[in-house]
């Protein structure tokens, strides 16, 4: 059984990301905040991680609501 | 909940430099970040820093939902002052040309003289006897050079509320950036940055948002921040890779580690508001204001400045006793009354100048949401018996 994949949302600050997942929390959209792994970027900031599968459910929940930088695979 | 005034009772008219008392609300939010959170928001990550950026960033909707503008589009500051410093000398180059009115605070008005001494041109357009500004006098002053103006929406003297909607209209049919003084008006006079082409809202958090002072925060309209430089950089919790300042809102101009404890007062004052609603707060404040004004005027030996009713001005009255200096009467109204207010210029001496009360200046009272008819009442006892027979 292949193992379920995630994916982090990458913003320009914490207020950003903070501001997501709000957005995250009122649509009930399962995600979890991490800080940025190290081999992303060596920033000390936090991210969103959603599993692979949430990844256009997310997109379309923050989409004109809050900016985000990137989305890279874990 | 309504505050406690304590054992110790006075009579405070002195809202319009910092309201008091604040609600209870807003000193528990204050307490609850100390005690049990306590974290540097947007440092480090662990869920005690993240719950005071969580704090912050409600701070920021709260506001947001009052002006009408996105969150993230405000900047907090440690007054209106640091705001409009950022507007004015992180905006404004040898060569512009800004215009202001003559009703202005010297947060305005000592930025300007600097840079005006550094080759920004400045026209100060002077207003009525009561402080009223014409818009019309506004759009004869824009030049080809012309970048910004700036007004406050009320003055801190006489209140007199400036049409802002008309000034916003004129400036946006010209191209030349608004930027409106909002330290006397935020949070109990409507402010729609979009219906009334604000560009730059500088707001006071420790006056009628009922937050405490080393508060105060800036509106930036979007893609506005490419042309502001920010006037404090360093640290601010993003990019902390690179050695330049981040260019994007709200971090360009937030440096430092920020005022959390004073933003989750800010944050507590500003959902005060909105429950308690701000046509609720304007409409007790201006009845309080009426009966002051009327109960004044029918003194003899008074002079009173401004608009003639309290529909045209905020909470606050400045006034004259014939043969009374002010700073004379407000003592006597501390000690023997426990009326606390302001006597003098109120840093504002362009402002005098228009009225015609330079350099004595005025006794000024600033009523607040918490004050009562019966302390109006009292207070109209006491300029009776300082009049000189």
């Amino acid at each position: 059984m292949e193992t379920q994949r995630f994916i982090v949302f990458l913003f320009a600050s914490v207020s950003y990301t903070l501001k997501a997942e709000k957005i995250l929390k009122e649509q009930r959209i399962v995600h979890k905040l991490i800080p940025v792994p190290r081999h992303i970027s060596s920033d000390c900031g936090v991210c969103l991680r959603v599993t692979a599968d949430r990844r256009d459910a997310v997109e379309s929940a923050l989409q004109g609501r809050v900016k985000w930088e990137g989305i890279v695979l874990l | 909940m309504q505050p406690d005034p304590g054992r110790d009772p006075i009579i405070y008219f002195d809202n319009a430099a910092t309201s008091w008392p604040k609600p209870a609300e807003m000193i528990e939010a204050m307490i609850r970040y100390n005690g049990m959170i306590g974290g540097s928001p947007g440092r480090s990550g662990h869920h005690r820093s993240l719950d005071a950026g969580r704090i912050i960033l409600e701070a920021r909707e709260a506001l947001a939902e009052l002006f009408g503008c996105d969150a993230l589009r405000i900047v907090f500051t440690k007054n209106a002052t640091e705001a409009l410093n950022i507007s004015l000398s992180g905006f404004l180059h040898t060569g512009d040309h800004v215009i202001t009115s003559s009703m202005e605070h010297n947060s305005v008005m000592r930025p300007l003289r600097f840079l005006e001494s550094r080759g920004v041109q400045l026209s100060v357009v002077p207003c009525s006897g009561a402080g009223l500004l014409n818009p019309d006098d506004v759009r004869t002053a824009i030049r080809s050079q012309t970048r910004l103006v700036v007004v406050s929406h009320a003055s801190n003297v006489t209140g007199t509320i400036q049409p802002l909607a008309e000034l916003g209209r004129i400036t946006r049919d010209h191209g030349v950036v608004f930027c409106v003084d909002a330290a006397q008006t935020a949070g109990v006079l409507p402010i729609r940055v979009d219906e009334m082409s604000i560009d730059l809202l500088a707001f006071s958090g420790h006056k009628s948002l009922f937050g405490p002072q080393g508060t105060g925060g800036l509106y930036i309209r979007e893609g506005l921040e490419k042309q502001i430089n920010p006037l404090v950089m360093g640290g601010t919790g993003s990019r902390s890779e690179f050695e330049r300042q981040p260019d994007f809102m709200p971090d360009k101009y937030e440096s430092g580690t920020p005022n959390t404890i004073g933003l989750a007062g800010l944050g507590a004052g500003v959902r005060f508001v909105l429950a308690e609603g701000m046509e609720a707060i304007r409409s007790k404040e201006k009845s309080l204001t009426e009966k002051f004004l009327q109960g004044l005027a029918s003194l003899q030996g008074i002079t009173i400045y401004g608009p003639p009713n309290a529909a045209g001005r905020t909470a606050v009255v400045s006034f004259n006793i014939t043969d009374v200096s002010p700073s004379e009467a407000a003592l006597e109204f501390d000690e023997r009354f426990r009326i606390m207010c302001r006597p003098g210029l109120h840093c504002a001496p362009a402002a005098h100048r228009t009225i015609g009360t330079f350099s004595q200046g005025t006794i000024r009272f600033g009523f607040g949401y918490f004050n009562t008819e019966e302390e109006i009442s009292l207070a109209l006892e006491s300029v009776r018996s300082l009049i000189k027979k």
